[in-house]
Parts: C-alpha cells; sequence; structure tokens
C-alpha cells in the first residue's frame, strides 16, 4: 500500500510554512528532529489546558488524570516495540540519555577493568563518548566493528572480535549518516552466543521501521520520541526486566524511592526506579499521540515510502556531476542521503540551499569518525520521513544546481 | 536574495593569496571549529620591531570561514603585533562586507581566532579572544 502523502502532509502544519515570503518550507532534516503532526501537537496543548497536574503521590482528580496519561503512553511504547511488559520503558530526556543511563548503571555495576565493549566505526557521539568516559575512569577496553568502504559493517571483523571475550556489544540499528540499517538480529544472536550485554541505538530505526524488541532479543533499546512525529525533551530506555531489577538506580531523588531515611533509603521497583524527580509529562502525552499516529499509518507503509523516496533521491543526486553520495545502495539503507559536492564545502551547499527553503544539514553529524574513516571533515545530509515527496527531491535537486551556479 | 555569497567572498574562497606555509617562521598556531571541523593553521613573520613581515593561512573549511582567513592575513602583513591584538569581530566583518548569524559567525572568525591565540602565546583559540 502506498502512503496518502498528501493527506499526511496536511497534518503537520510546518510543512505550509514559508521561510520567507514565497518560499515554501522543504524540510530534509527528519534526521535531526522530525516535525509533529497535529494529533501530537493538540494532545499536550489537551494536558495543559485540561488536566496538568504532577502525577504519582496526588489523589485528586487532576493528578490521577494525568498519572493515567503517563502511564498509558508508556503501555502504547511498550505496545509499539513489542516490549512484553509496560514497565520495561524507562522515560528518559532522549536516545542520549537513555545509552547514557546504561553506561551508568549496568556498565558500572558490571564491568572491570580490561573488559571488552564492542562499538561500531560508525556510531553517533551519544554511543561513543559515554564509552570513552568509562574507558577513562575504568579501563574498559573497546572494540570497533569497522565499517566497509560502501558503508556496511565488517561482520567477519565482528566474529573475530566475539572470540575475545565481550561482555558488552553497543551498536546503532540505523546509521543516521549513511543511512546504514545494520543486521541488528544476527549482531545480537552473534553477541549473546559470545555471553555479551547488547545496546541497541535506536534512534534513527525506532522512528522509521518495524522494530520489535522481542523478535531482535535485544537486552537495551534507546530512543527518542523528538525523531518520531513527538516531542523534543522525553525519549526511552527499553531493557528486560530482569537487567533493569538488577540495576543499581541512576539519579537519586523523588519517585526513584520506596522509602527514605535520614542516612539510606531503598529504592522503587522498576521502572520508577529509573525516573527520579518530576518527568516530562506533557511529552509522555505527546509521545504516545506518536505512537498512535504511526501506527496509525502503519510502520510497514512508513518504511516502503522512505525506500521509495531513497531510491529515487539517489538515482537523482547521483547524475549530478561533482556529488558523491555516502553509504550502501537503497536496498540497504533508510532514508537518509549525505554527500558531498565537489570544491564546495557542505555549509555552504547548505546555506545556498537555504535560500530555497530546503532545509538540509551540514557537517559531521555528530559522527566524526565516521568522516575521518571516509577522509572528509563534513557531509552535506538529506533526510526523509513519512511526509517527504519526489518533488521535494527534485527541488533539492535544483538546489544543488544553483550552488553550482554561485561557485562558478 | 542575500549577498553572503558576494563575488569578493567566491574569489578569495577559490583563489587565495596566501594559503600556505612559512618555515621559518616567529609564530605557528592552528585550531579547529569544534561545531563543524573548519581548520585554519597561521604562520607569521615577526621583525624585531614587533611588526608582521609576512603571513599565511592554511586549513580547509565553507567559503566565509577560508576567504576571511586570506583577507585577515592580507590585512595584517605590514601591521604591527600590538595592533593585530587590537583586531576583533568588527574588523572581520568590515573586510567580509557582509553581515551574519551566530552560525556562521564562527566560521568567519576561526582565523581570528587563531591569530589572536597564536600572537598571544596561548593554548587555545577561544571565544572570549573575539568578542
Ligand atoms: C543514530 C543516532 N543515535 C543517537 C542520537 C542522539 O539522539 P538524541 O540527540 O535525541 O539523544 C541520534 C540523533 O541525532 C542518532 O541519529
Amino acid at each position: 500500500m502506498s502512503l496518502d502523502v498528501t493527506s499526511i502532509r496536511k497534518q503537520f502544519p510546518i510543512l505550509n510554512r514559508e521561510v520567507r515570503p514565497g518560499v515554501k518550507v522543504v524540510y530534509l532534516d527528519s534526521t535531526a528532529t522530525s516535525q509533529k503532526p497535529e494529533p501530537v501537537i493538540e494532545a499536550m496543548n489537551d494536558y495543559y489546558r485540561r488536566f496538568n497536574a504532577n502525577i504519582h503521590r496526588g489523589v485528586h482528580t487532576l493528578a490521577e488524570e494525568a498519572t493515567a496519561a503517563y502511564e498509558q503512553a508508556r503501555e502504547k511504547i511498550a505496545k509499539f516495540i513489542n516490549a512484553p511488559a509496560a514497565r520495561e520503558i524507562i522515560y528518559t530526556r532522549n536516545t542520549t540519555e537513555s545509552i547514557n543511563l546504561v553506561a551508568y548503571t549496568w556498565a558500572r555495576a558490571n564491568l572491570k577493568p580490561g573488559d571488552l565493549v564492542i562499538l561500531t566505526e560508525m556510531e553517533h557521539h551519544s554511543n561513543l563518548v559515554p564509552w570513552h568516559i568509562l574507558a577513562a575512569e575504568r579501563g574498559i577496553r573497546l572494540e570497533f566493528i569497522p565499517v566497509t568502504d560502501d558503508g556496511l559493517l565488517d561482520l567477519d571483523a565482528y566474529r573475530l572480535l566475539l572470540s575475545q571475550d565481550p561482555k558488552l556489544v553497543s551498536f546503532t540499528h540505523m546509521s543516521n549518516v549513511l543511512g546504514t540499517i545494520t543486521p541488528a538480529q544476527e549482531i545480537i544472536k552473534l553477541a549473546h552466543e559470545a555471553g555479551a550485554i547488547t545496546i541497541v541505538d535506536g534512534a534513527q530505526s525506532v522512528p522509521h521501521l518495524k522494530v520489535d524488541v522481542q523478535k531482535l532479543d535485544v537486552d537495551f533499546l534507546a530512543f527518542s520520541a523528538h525523531k518520531m512525529c513527538g516531542p523534543t525533551g522525553i525519549g526511552a530506555l527499553y531493557g528486560k526486566a530482569n537487567l533493569l531489577e538488577a540495576m543499581p538506580p541512576f539519579m537519586g531523588g523523588g519517585d526513584m524511592i520506596k522509602e527514605v531515611k535520614l542516612r539510606s533509603f531503598r529504592p522503587n521497583s522498576i521502572p520508577a526506579k529509573f525516573e527520579a524527580g518530576t518527568p516530562a509529562i506533557a511529552e509522555s502525552v505527546g509521545f504516545g499521540a506518536a505512537v498512535d499516529f504511526l501506527n496509525s499509518i502503519g510502520m510497514e507503509n512508513v518504511a516502503a515510502h522512505e525506500h521509495e523516496i531513497i531510491e529515487y533521491a539517489l538515482e537523482r543526486l547521483e547524475e549530478i556531476p561533482g556529488v558523491k553520495v555516502f553509504g550502501p545502495s537503497a536496498d540497504k539503507k533508510g532514508g537518509v542521503a549525505s554527500f558531498t559536492f565537489d570544491g564546495v564545502h557542505p555549509h555552504d551547499v547548505a546555506q545556498i540551499l537555504d535560500r530555497d527553503g530546503i532545509a538540509v544539514r551540514a557537517g559531521h553529524h555528530c559522527a566524526q569518525p565516521l568522516h575521518e574513516k571516509f577522509g572528509i571533515p563534513a557531509t552535506t545530509r538529506a533526510s526523509f520521513y513519512l511526509y517527504s515527496t519526489k518533488d521535494e527531491v527534485d527541488a533539492l535537486v535544483n538546489g544543488i544546481y544553483n550552488v553550482k551556479k554561485v561557485f562558478g | 536574495m542575500d549577498d553572503l555569497y558576494r563575488e569578493i567572498i567566491i574569489e578569495h574562497y577559490k583563489n587565495p593569496s596566501y594559503r600556505g606555509h612559512l618555515d621559518p617562521h616567529d609564530i605557528s598556531f592552528a585550531d579547529n571549529n569544534p561545531l563543524c571541523g573548519d581548520h585554519i593553521q597561521i604562520d607569521l613573520r615577526v621583525d624585531k620591531d614587533g611588526k608582521v613581515t609576512d603571513a599565511r593561512f592554511d586549513g580547509h573549511g565553507c567559503a566565509i570561514s577560508q576567504a576571511s582567513a586570506d583577507l585577515l592575513i592580507e590585512s595584517i602583513i605590514g601591521k604591527s603585533v600590538e595592533d593585530v591584538k587590537k583586531l576583533g569581530k568588527q574588523d572581520i566583518l568590515d573586510l567580509l562586507g557582509i553581515d551574519l548569524g551566530p552560525v556562521r559567525l564562527k566560521c568567519a572568525l576561526l582565523s581570528l581566532k587563531v591569530l589572536k591565540a597564536g600572537v598571544y602565546g596561548l593554548g587555545e583559540a577561544s571565544d572570549e579572544l573575539v568578542e
């Protein structure tokens, strides 16, 4: 089934915006953050207008309603990734905090000096720096699954690393630069056979693909609401209940305790154990609405639509002389096209595209080591989502020809 | 339409007059713009009266960062180091002849930061140098 993109676009008020008189926005930066549909904006509005209250503890009607909404959203999110139980969903601020939560709790409780953690060369800084910090503090050892020239993970090299007794394998499900969709199920299976725990960075996969944590058998999955039609300020960590229960708490404070004495405390059960302080309540409501919205369209349909767009985009971009797109072919990637354009720095490409209202990102996209690997300081990145159209791809291509005119 | 890509900027970007290195030199310093990885190195020769007798830059980055480096180097040859220390944000904007938003301002000011960190003998090109 193909998507009714026209009616989808009507639900995203910002897509109608003119960035300058007569210049409509062409939003090709959904990998950084997606736009938000009316039902998500409305759900948060509704919360503030009708049932804003702090959750838990309170017994008044507003507090009850707010608590119910907060927990209902958790259930929706759990179902969305097929988690066995809602208590296995911990609210965080974003993917970054989700990964850090595991690094600060599970990893500090379980990793000793010399223990091996396997990452990949295509990680976002959020799945590198927490481990750098731990390596400096604990003396854990980091090894990286190499990326091949065509932007895939080298699984033979991974198998060799697995023979060195890794304790943890943490990797991205979809590269935010190359778009590569990694063979997560296989990587996890091999990791488990080697006795390692797994973390999947789902920041890009959960918004764009059907992700099923039971099918993957992943131990931890990190993702952000803002990349999947939801608000900023909220994300989630899925963890298997037995692991979460055994982990020490993350931050200390209200809500995460069962009992507090002057000199001691007993932590709450999961998920509250990891949710200290007043959380992002309106955002949880928005997160739930985003999940409803995506479900109403169907993740298979979202993925199929993006596949059609990226296939077209690669074809059109590659016909422009001087453009080089990084990453694998369309069948192995999501809707991300990072490219260089001979003789013009990505910042200049992005700046000139902005004249035509085209929003793309330029830089290293928080994946500096990956850019170093390919020997380039930066790329220009166009990324697509369920509301993207082939007309927008055409606008991008025309925009790149305009860049050529400016730089002669 | 904006005039960010005025001819003078494109010209200095594509055909810089002062790209290169000086060997020997009296002062050399390099740093990056952490936001986008733009890189600038500047070499200076300074005579005994404290005057800049020659200068070059090298590096990579966007048209704004590279053109402003070329224009900056051009402007300081023959100046005293004491005058170089007094240069600020507005001097770069005057050289470029444009106004810049906060993101691109960082690109434009990288070369001045590197230059000033070099003449002050600092370990790092920090933002305070160009405020
Ligand atoms: C693959 C990947 N991982 C992690 C992140 C970090 O997400 P957040 O900034 O929401 O924590 C991103 C966002 O750019 C991403 O693309």
